[in-house]
């Protein structure tokens, strides 16, 4: 039996929604290969916690900012070309995660929860939660309205997709953006574990299920609302913590896909 | 009809580089180069492995920006750009279909001379269609990173190494064609070349380049050289023979002149 409480919907709501919007720009993530930009993202979002707690900003707009701004300094020296963007992004995520944590340890009353910091509270979502991720879908599906060609153009190559007249840094500039705004704003909803699980579990899962670029993103879609169906409904059944139970949920389709022949 | 459509001297220019140099880190790259390309014509840009080619081709793209000079392209110039080679993650799921259906195509309908038909049929591309992109071979790829440069309808064709690994009765073939579209769709044709003696015959301008441009001309035809005769029996109508008249005192390097180095057999072919 499923009893249906308020905070059940409001996870139920929020984790189909998150699902979603993850899914367009998780394609592109493995597509481009950008997994540890992600995880860079997500990582660096603990310095916006922080900065927020020492500032006494607000939370949400703290972490969106110190996201954007990281995300545009990646930008800007992935293209100087003097370190990998492998060891740049090495580099970021973990200074930025070392300076946040140093920042909250020199005020003393606070404690950080690093359960909190890694799944987040997919059970404490609000109204005004939902209305952010609606916010960010419509942003994502603007974004690939016009741009969804270009998209697939740059990660084909860049500068073919240059020369053909594609505005490649601009385009890409904005998913990179789009990325650090989904990120930040659902790291705090959801833990920086099941951020770049959603993000890059599905997409990877639905490969072998997909014969067009398009195809792949719709299974996506639905591979990562399915996990996070199972993954409530599991914490639901046997008690275990939310978060995870979707991690692992995501990791057992991607598992059971593995098995099944890819069509390329 | 008052105003005067006089031919003015730069009216075809497409493309014009002055006094471009190019720097990394302290090494110099290229050294004070000028180029012009008028429409129409073919240029062969050769030279040896690290002269600058591959950069050169960049900054007259607009990929790089010089570190000094500058480049002039004609204003909405269409340029099909194929490049040597691509890779593209096997996560990407996307047939040979979809990878030139991607490629952008004037809006105008009127600019689009070339049929995609035409260019399927031309490359013999039918087969390969419904393939995996990451699955087609070496040889295969070059064909329809072709045709995706020509599904642009360009005004200029820009071709990185379009006969690298192809042996020598390949490469004739692929002049032919190369020249055969030029002329029925009257684009210019901008190539680079690992081949130091041998390049397209129909090309107006061959450019040796060593950081700078050590020498220029017209490429022999291949029926005045009896060495070729020897070698090949009946001259061949697409490739043409290039003599590098180097000044010593600008180019102290050689590419063993006054011989003739046809590398035919052993040449990286798949």
């Amino acid at each position: 039996m499923f009893e249906l409480s308020s905070f059940m919907l409001m996870a139920l709501l929020g984790g189909l929604g998150l699902a979603l919007i993850s899914a367009p720009l998780g394609v592109f993530v493995v597509w481009q290969r950008q997994s540890y930009f992600g995880a860079t993202l997500a990582h660096s979002a603990l310095l916006g916690v922080s900065l927020a707690l020492l500032m006494q900003t607000h939370l949400t707009l703290t972490l969106v900012i110190v996201s954007l701004l990281i995300a545009w300094g990646i930008f800007s020296l992935s293209h100087t070309k003097q370190l990998s963007a492998d060891t740049l992004l090495g580099i970021l995520a973990h200074s930025s995660l070392a300076l946040g944590l140093i920042i909250i340890s020199l005020q003393d009353s606070v404690q950080i929860d690093l359960m909190g910091y890694l799944f987040g509270d997919i059970l404490s979502l609000n109204t005004t939660d939902l209305l952010l991720i609606g916010l960010t879908g419509g942003l994502i599906a603007l974004f690939y309205w016009y741009h969804w060609q270009d998209m697939l153009n740059i990660t084909l190559n860049s500068e073919l997709a240059h020369v053909e007249g594609t505005p490649v840094k601009r385009v890409q500039l904005q998913f990179v953006l789009l990325l650090a705004f989904m990120i930040a704003l659902s790291m705090k909803m959801v833990g920086v574990l099941l951020v770049t699980s959603l993000l890059i579990i599905p997409a990877a899962a639905a490969r072998r299920l997909a014969r067009t670029p398009e195809q792949m993103l719709l299974w996506s879609m639905l591979l990562g609302s399915l996990s996070v169906l199972l993954g409530i409904l599991g914490s639901y059944w046997y008690d275990l913590p939310t978060g995870p139970a979707i991690v692992m949920a995501a990791t057992l389709l991607f598992a059971v896909l593995l098995l099944k022949k890819p069509f390329a | 009809m008052s105003q005067c459509h006089c031919a003015q001297p730069h009216s075809q220019l497409l493309l014009q580089a002055r006094g471009l140099y190019q720097q990394f880190a302290d090494q110099e790259v290229l050294q004070n180069i000028d180029l012009e390309l008028k429409s129409g014509e073919i240029v062969t840009l050769i030279g040896p492995n690290g002269a600058g080619k591959s950069t050169l081709l960049k900054i007259l793209l607009g990929l790089l920006p010089p570190s000094r000079g500058t480049v002039w392209r004609r204003p909405g110039l269409r340029i099909g750009f194929m490049p040597q080679k691509i890779q593209i993650d096997p996560t990407l799921p996307m047939t040979v279909a979809r990878f030139l259906a991607l490629a952008k195509t004037p809006s105008n309908p009127a600019d689009n001379p070339l049929s995609f038909a035409q260019i399927l049929e031309d490359l013999n591309l039918h087969a390969l269609l419904e393939k995996p992109i990451q699955r087609v071979s070496g040889g295969e790829m070059q064909r329809v990173l072709l045709a995706r440069a020509l599904c642009t309808q360009p005004q200029l064709l820009v071709l990185d190494e379009p006969v690298q690994g192809v042996d020598i009765q390949g490469q004739a073939e692929i002049y032919q064609y190369l020249n055969q579209i030029r002329n029925q769709y009257q684009f210019s044709i901008l190539m680079v070349s690992h081949d130091l003696h041998i390049v397209m015959r129909h090309t107006d301008h061959v450019l040796c380049l060593n950081r700078h441009f050590c020498c220029s001309g017209h490429p022999q035809e291949v029926s005045q050289s009896p060495d070729f005769i020897t070698l090949f029996g009946t001259p061949d109508p697409a490739i043409a023979l290039y003599e590098h008249h180097h000044n010593p005192h600008t180019c102290e390097h050689t590419h063993g002149e006054g011989h003739l180095h046809l590398q035919t057999g052993d040449q990286e072919s798949r």
